[in-house]
């Protein structure tokens, strides 16, 4: 079941098509990245999932019904890229007030709070001030805040910014588990490294269209290049064959890349005939960051500016 | 309304634990008596004792006509003083005649004399002629003074309008006067409490996660009422603390110091006039009590009130498109204080003729009304008028709201941009 469909949505500014007709669907349970460069209206589109901007055309279904700003806000969380919290109010009382206005009783969100303060080490804190925290330590309490009232959606901008390695990993645990509870992920950020690990699926969109719409599994098989890793001890000149190009050589193995039409046992065969010892031989798919730059490359890296009628 | 309930008891919390706000509170009345208090003490200290004048009356009218009756001055003629020998025979002062013609006589003292001194010193010369001028045409003074208190107050007027109400002007401008300047002051101080409230969504990056709770106009409402609640608790207190705090001087201040200061209200030139004056004060006093309190006190707080309302929502509106420089929001912020100024100089120049067209209209126009119609109040305009005038008000700032309400949405997203008039009444004209 899709727990968002978007449907054609589409926002335009004064001098911007900052949305220009997007569709796709995420279903219930997917960690879903959303990707695209600077600019490309991520934010955009987001906005319009939480209900902060109205789309001009076009409309969000939210688990099956035509997505209510007023209410549905309740069973979503989103922690924007601009990111920030009442600097001069004290910790654990920011953290009840905002849970409050996602609807809970002011009873629950101290229950929650309290839970999620000791997971995350943070009971000490609660009395101190938000501009007493360093950023990484407020980072934290915004991955609170966003998932304290157990939205069955979490929007993630950039989630992994200003975080040390270890909270890095204490979070995306903690996104592991919520998935495992049975939340939707929507996650958006330009780290692709980040994506190849945690995302199932993902939307590229770039200049307010989107460009491609797969699993990450899909998505790699369909931008691969028969490039495979031979892990073989062979001198440079020892290996010619019109079923393979030898793209990179270094002592211990080979990268090639197969020619139309020849499949990996091919190439096997030919390393056996040559009575050449393979100690190891894979295919590489291509990374999401080499997919990305691939697409966006050549079109103008910057948005430009134009008039919309 | 919920969640516009969990605003304003945030920002209203928030702000009153806030050390400025209690400091500001409590040191405010503190230092506002302090201030008084001392300036008393001082002026009272430095009235101190009775000066002794030595007075060379060569014209000898002044001698057997001067009275010796005030507690600070004592008129001792002495011919052998002069300028050379006056303090030695320990006088504080010595007067001369310096040129006949004009009558016009010369104090010399070690030191230059208060105002307050050489005003008393004249008003007893002078005094002292009048009476010498009396004697002259065989009228005694005490005679007079009968004939002037029988006659002071023998005739009272009236102004009726045609609407045959009575007009207080005297009760009305102190009316009119004092609640419209209070509406004022408030007005621009609530102003940019709100307009720096609103900001602080903004400075501290947390407007996004905001509207992805709440509405932006909720959080709007929920910025403008609790900050309004703020300024009404703040106002209540400050009341509460300067009568307190000027009782609790009053019973601290020295006993001689307090007569000290009778003294100095009851100076001789007011005593002259003392009967007529009392008769205004009485005249001034039965007006007052004549009036409809409730309607006004309730004319008040609604024009407060509406008055905080429509003019917050603006604030607000400018608030939210300006960054974090708090340059940018002057530029915006004239236009919206400019009505208010005209205003108050609406009220301020017409509060003579509580009816006349500018005034009139200053009372139904929202921009101004919340002033200007505190100056017409007391006269009891009206119903159709007053009732117009609310309407209007309500109108007005239910009007103000949805468009700030517009701009808000808008404008609280915006980073990095100061947005310009035209393009926040784009917004606000947007679906």
């Amino acid at each position: 079941m899709n727990i968002l469909e978007l449907q054609n949505l589409k926002k335009y500014f004064a001098t911007q098509k900052a949305v220009d007709d997007i569709s796709f669907n995420i279903a219930q349970g997917d960690i879903f990245g959303l990707l695209g460069p600077n600019g490309a209206g991520k934010t955009t589109l987001l906005r319009m999932i939480t209900g902060i901007f109205y789309p001009d055309s076009g409309q969000v279904i939210f688990n099956g019904r035509k997505f209510d700003p007023v209410n549905d806000t309740a069973y979503i969380g989103y922690m924007p890229e601009e990111r920030g919290l009442y600097k001069k109010m004290k910790i654990g009382e920011q953290a009840v007030y905002l849970a409050q206005l996602k609807g809970l009783s002011k009873a629950e969100a101290m229950d929650k709070i309290k839970a999620w303060f000791v997971k995350f080490e943070m009971e000490s804190w609660w009395n101190k001030k938000v501009e007493d925290l360093s950023k990484g330590m407020s980072q934290k309490l915004q991955f609170v805040t966003t998932v304290l009232h157990e939205p069955s959606l979490i929007i993630l901008d950039e989630p992994f910014s200003g975080l040390d390695p270890v909270n890095a990993n204490l979070i995306k645990d903690e996104i592991f588990n919520l998935a495992k509870k049975g939340s939707t992920i929507i996650f958006s950020t330009h780290r692709m490294e980040q994506v190849e690990e945690i995302c199932n699926h993902i939307v590229l969109v770039n200049k307010g269209k989107k460009i491609l719409d797969d699993t990450v599994k899909n998505v790699k098989n369909e931008f691969k290049e028969n490039i495979y890793r031979v892990g073989a001890t062979v001198l440079p000149d020892a290996v010619m064959s019109p079923a393979f190009e030898v793209i990179k050589h270094q002592p211990e193995e080979l990268l090639i890349k197969l020619s139309p039409g020849t499949k990996t046992n091919d190439v096997l065969q030919y390393f056996i005939a040559k009575n050449i010892p393979v100690h190891a031989f894979n295919e590489v798919l291509p990374s999401l960051n080499e997919i990305f730059i691939k697409l966006v490359e050549g079109t103008k890296t910057a948005r430009q500016f134009q008039t919309i009628n | 309304m919920n969640k516009t309930w969990l605003i304003i008891k945030r920002e209203y919390i928030t702000r009153v634990r806030n050390k400025t706000f209690l400091l500001s509170t409590f040191l405010l009345p503190l230092m506002f008596v302090l201030f008084i208090a001392g300036s008393i003490f001082l002026s009272a200290k430095s009235e101190e004792g009775r000066k002794r004048i030595a007075f060379s009356d060569t014209s000898e009218i002044f001698k057997p006509l001067i009275k010796n009756d005030s507690a600070k001055l004592v008129f001792v003629f002495d011919k052998d003083a002069d300028t050379s020998n006056y303090t030695k025979k320990g006088f504080d002062g010595f007067i001369y005649l310096d040129d006949s013609a004009n009558h016009h006589y010369v104090l010399r003292t070690p030191k230059a004399a208060s105002m307050g001194t050489i005003g008393s010193i004249e008003n007893k010369l002078n005094e002292a002629y009048q009476n010498y001028q009396l004697q002259q045409s065989g009228i005694s003074k005490a005679h007079l003074d009968s004939i002037k208190k029988a006659s002071t107050g023998f005739f009272s007027l009236d102004n009726k309008g045609d609407d045959a109400r009575i007009v207080n002007a005297g009760v009305n401008y102190a009316v009119g006067f004092g609640s419209g300047i209070l509406i004022y002051i408030t007005m621009f101080v609530f102003g940019a409490m709100v307009m720096r409230g609103v900001m602080e969504e903004k400075t501290n990056r947390i407007a996004e996660v905001m509207v992805s709770s709440v509405k932006p106009f909720q959080l709007m409402l929920g910025k403008i009422l609790g900050i309004g609640a703020v300024g009404l608790t703040q106002l209540l207190l400050w009341i509460i603390l300067m009568s307190v705090l000027s009782l609790a001087a009053g019973a601290f201040l020295p006993d001689d110091v307090m007569s000290q200061v009778q003294q100095i209200q009851n100076n001789p030139a007011v005593a002259n006039n003392n009967a007529a004056q009392f008769n205004e004060a009485a005249k001034f006093l039965a007006n007052v009590s004549s009036l409809n309190w409730p309607l006004i006190i309730a004319c008040f707080v609604f024009y407060f009130v509406g008055g905080y309302l429509f003019y917050s929502s603006l604030f607000a509106a400018v608030g939210s498109v300006v960054n974090e420089d708090p340059q940018e929001a002057q530029s915006l912020m004239l236009p919206i204080m400019m009505p208010i100024i005209f205003g108050f100089i609406i009220l301020s120049s017409n509060l003579n003729s509580p009816d006349n067209d500018a005034m009139f209209w200053g009372s139904m126009i929202p921009f101004t009304s919340p002033i200007v119609m505190m100056g017409r109040i007391a006269t009891s305009p009206p119903w159709w008028q007053l009732a117009l005038s609310m309407a209007l008000l309500i109108g007005g700032f239910l009007c103000t709201t949805w468009m700030a309400g517009k701009i808000y949405r808008t404008g609280i997203l915006m980073y990095g941009k100061k947005a310009t008039w035209k393009e926040m009444l784009k917004w606000t004209f947007r679906k």
